[in-house]
């Protein structure tokens, strides 16, 4: 799924650095990179607010029958009484205005199902899905990146061909499919796992206790991402560690004697690690989407398993607002991953 | 005079068509020498035949009546037996009918939905870069945007959008995974806009289709065909996930949707756990299969690559 994307957002990552320095050649180019970077991140973002709109309001004819499943119990007075209530009777254009103000306020207006403000569920939803997927992206990124410097700098060798083909399969492996796999010989067979949730729900007491039981329930689906990811990161570093190898500085730095291993620790890694460390930060943004069927096996109480509840009610307002923090997470990492690539970069800062 | 001259014409046409298609096979067998080379590449593509004459098959191998939940007797949830290989679901279906019957749903969506994104991606990317100025800048932009929406989240608010079917399902996975495909072809067709041999037909007055269509097209075509077995592997992946949020056709049965059956029945601790290992492994190994004929296309293809 994530090949396609990977591949664009490689080109992105290295078009813009061809970019970056173009630009930052110019007299008062950081500054402006800056803006230019921050301006268009912004100019992404509405468009997102555009289609977001358009695509939950316009096509679900009338969200209000939606609502009570196409069940006839409802009287004409109600439904326009629920019309009113969700501001769905207005032209299309007000009801953009309304949007728009009601975004940037924090409004997403109420849950179909438990009439609850939806701003409400979704706050207490992003804690648990910045937790699992923060933890796995720390987890995933070092070990990725640790099995990629070697794989790439080896290349050839057995590490390289063994660490390479489990790699790919992890590559291939559906990530729910590997949640299900791993509740089944855990939780099922050998009971060491919990099979659901992120808390012991009789409660477990206060303090340390609360904490690793939180942690006990947190490996598995860690474990799931981090695996998943893992394989994507160690391909990438790999594949970057190999461009540097034949590079004329590493020769320079053999020739005056170095010992291969401080070449590889001092010259080689850290600038096979910079489009890499760009590539986490940037695919961060797509690991929380891509947290829905993981959350979802392990119904770990986040924004994934939120969008599948909210998917089959189907309730219309959840799922609006968790696909704009979804898609505002991808331009904010993007965003992050091109200002670290400033920040890293001697060339594209010093110039 | 007019007739002989035309004639002559059609002649040197002729053995020029034939002089390129003489070159064209000269580069099949090339990249058939390079490709055989590769061992795990063989393996790959010998697993991929398996599994589409399985899917092709599937109507000889297994009755499609066993797909009905009202005419299947078999015992429910059972592990293998001699009767029913690979056990039985909860329905008491035979998981071995589900499996060759869910090889046709998945290799036909994974197929489908990728000769819609790497079409889409292909022209996108030639026409941007065949024009270039305000038209590659606005076809850029729309790229770029595609980028950044998460995949997974706009296929579901599609899905939901445009109901549920197998159609939908392909239209969704089309129509999200092109921006790769249309970046990498419009790199290439810059490179190769700069070259002689394009100048040349420019100069002889070569229109924008002409130079895109027998230029441009034939010069992408080899990453072209890389990239597009390279989709497919995403696409049988984006399919295999859609289904098993219930976002399928839940008459057909892909691999996917047997997922999604497992999870929505037993939560995942099925009585028969090979309802739950089979269709996962069959998606690890199909996915696999591409991504490995992927590579290996990819590198017999360029010289660059073949190093690694």
């Amino acid at each position: 799924m994530s090949e396609v994307r990977l591949e664009g957002a490689v080109a992105t990552a290295e078009e813009l650095r061809v970019e970056d320095s173009a630009r930052t050649r110019r007299p008062g180019g950081l500054a402006r990179t800056l803006v230019i970077k921050v301006l268009s991140a912004l100019i992404t973002l509405l468009f997102v607010l555009v289609f977001n709109f358009f695509l939950f309001r316009i096509i679900p004819a009338d969200p209000a029958k939606n609502l009570v499943h196409g069940s006839t119990s409802l009287s004409a007075k109600q439904l326009a009484a629920l019309n009113r209530t969700f501001g769905l009777g207005k032209p299309l254009l007000a009801q953009f205005w309304n949007y728009l103000e009601q975004t940037v306020q924090g409004h997403f207006g109420r849950s179909f199902v438990t009439l609850q403000p939806v701003i409400h569920i979704v706050g207490e939803r992003i804690w648990p899905t910045l937790l699992l997927v923060g933890s796995s992206t720390v987890l995933s990124s070092i070990i990725g990146l640790w099995i990629g410097i070697r794989a790439g700098w080896h290349r050839g060798s057995r590490f390289d061909k063994q660490s390479t083909a489990i790699t790919n399969i992890l590559y291939s492996m559906p990530d729910f499919w590997l949640g299900m796999v791993l509740l089944l010989v855990f939780s099922s067979k050998i009971l060491i796992f919990p099979d659901a949730g992120m808390h012991n729900p009789v409660g477990t007491g206060g303090g340390l206790a609360s904490l690793s039981d939180l942690l006990w329930h947190l490996t598995l689906p860690c474990l799931v991402l981090t695996l998943v990811y893992l394989a994507e990161y160690s391909l990438i570093m790999r594949s970057s560690m190999v461009d540097e190898l034949g590079s004329d500085y590493l020769v320079t730095a053999r020739a005056k004697g170095m010992r291969d291993r401080l070449v590889r620790r001092r010259h080689a890694v850290p600038n096979a690690l910079l489009p890499s460390i760009t590539l986490v930060m940037m695919n961060l943004g797509f690991v929380i989407s891509g947290a829905i069927t993981t959350e979802t096996v392990f119904s770990w109480p986040g924004l994934g398993q939120l969008t599948y509840q909210a998917l089959n009610a189907p309730d219309y307002p959840t799922l609006e607002a968790c696909f704009l923090i979804f898609s505002a997470a991808v331009i904010v990492a993007n965003l992050i991953g091109d200002l670290l690539l400033v920040v890293l970069d001697p060339r594209v800062r010093e110039a | 005079m007019s007739v002989q001259s035309s004639s002559t014409l059609d002649a040197v046409s002729r053995s020029r068509r034939a002089l390129t298609w003489e070159r064209r096979r000269a580069a099949v067998r090339r990249f058939w020498r390079l490709f055989r080379q590769d061992r795990v590449g063989l393996i790959g593509l010998a697993v991929l035949i398996v599994m589409v004459i399985v899917a092709l098959a599937a109507p000889l191998l297994a009755n499609s009546r066993g797909l009905n939940v009202t005419l299947a007797h078999g015992p429910l949830d059972a592990g293998p037996s001699l009767s029913y290989p690979l056990g039985t679901d909860t329905d008491g279906r035979s998981v071995l009918t589900l499996l060759i019957w869910g090889s046709r749903i998945s290799l036909l969506v994974g197929i489908t939905a990728t000769l819609i994104s790497v079409g889409l991606g292909a022209v996108v990317g030639i026409v941007a870069g065949q024009f270039g100025g305000w038209v590659d800048n606005v076809l850029m932009r729309i790229t770029d945007w595609f980028l950044v929406i998460p995949f997974l989240p706009l296929a579901i608010a599609l899905a939901i959008a445009l109901g549920r079917g197998i159609g939908i399902i392909i239209f969704v996975i089309g129509v999200t995974s092109w921006p790769g495909t249309a970046r990498i072809v419009r790199a290439q067709a810059l490179t190769v806009k700069t070259r002689p041999y394009l100048e040349r037909s420019r100069a002889l007055g070569a229109g924008h289709l002409h130079q895109m269509v027998k230029h441009l097209l034939p010069s992408v075509m080899p990453l072209l065909l890389a990239n597009t077995i390279l989709t497919v592997s995403d696409a049988i992946l984006a399919e295999s996930t859609l289904s098993f949020l219930g976002l399928g056709d839940p008459t057909r049965q892909s691999w996917g949707e047997m997922l999604n059956n497992v999870f929505e029945s037993t939560g995942g601790s099925a009585g028969n756990v090979v309802w739950l290992i089979a269709p996962g492994t069959a998606i690890i190994i199909v996915v696999l299969a591409f991504t490995v004929v992927g590579h290996t296309v990819e590198g017999a293809l360029s010289p660059r690559l073949r190093e690694r």
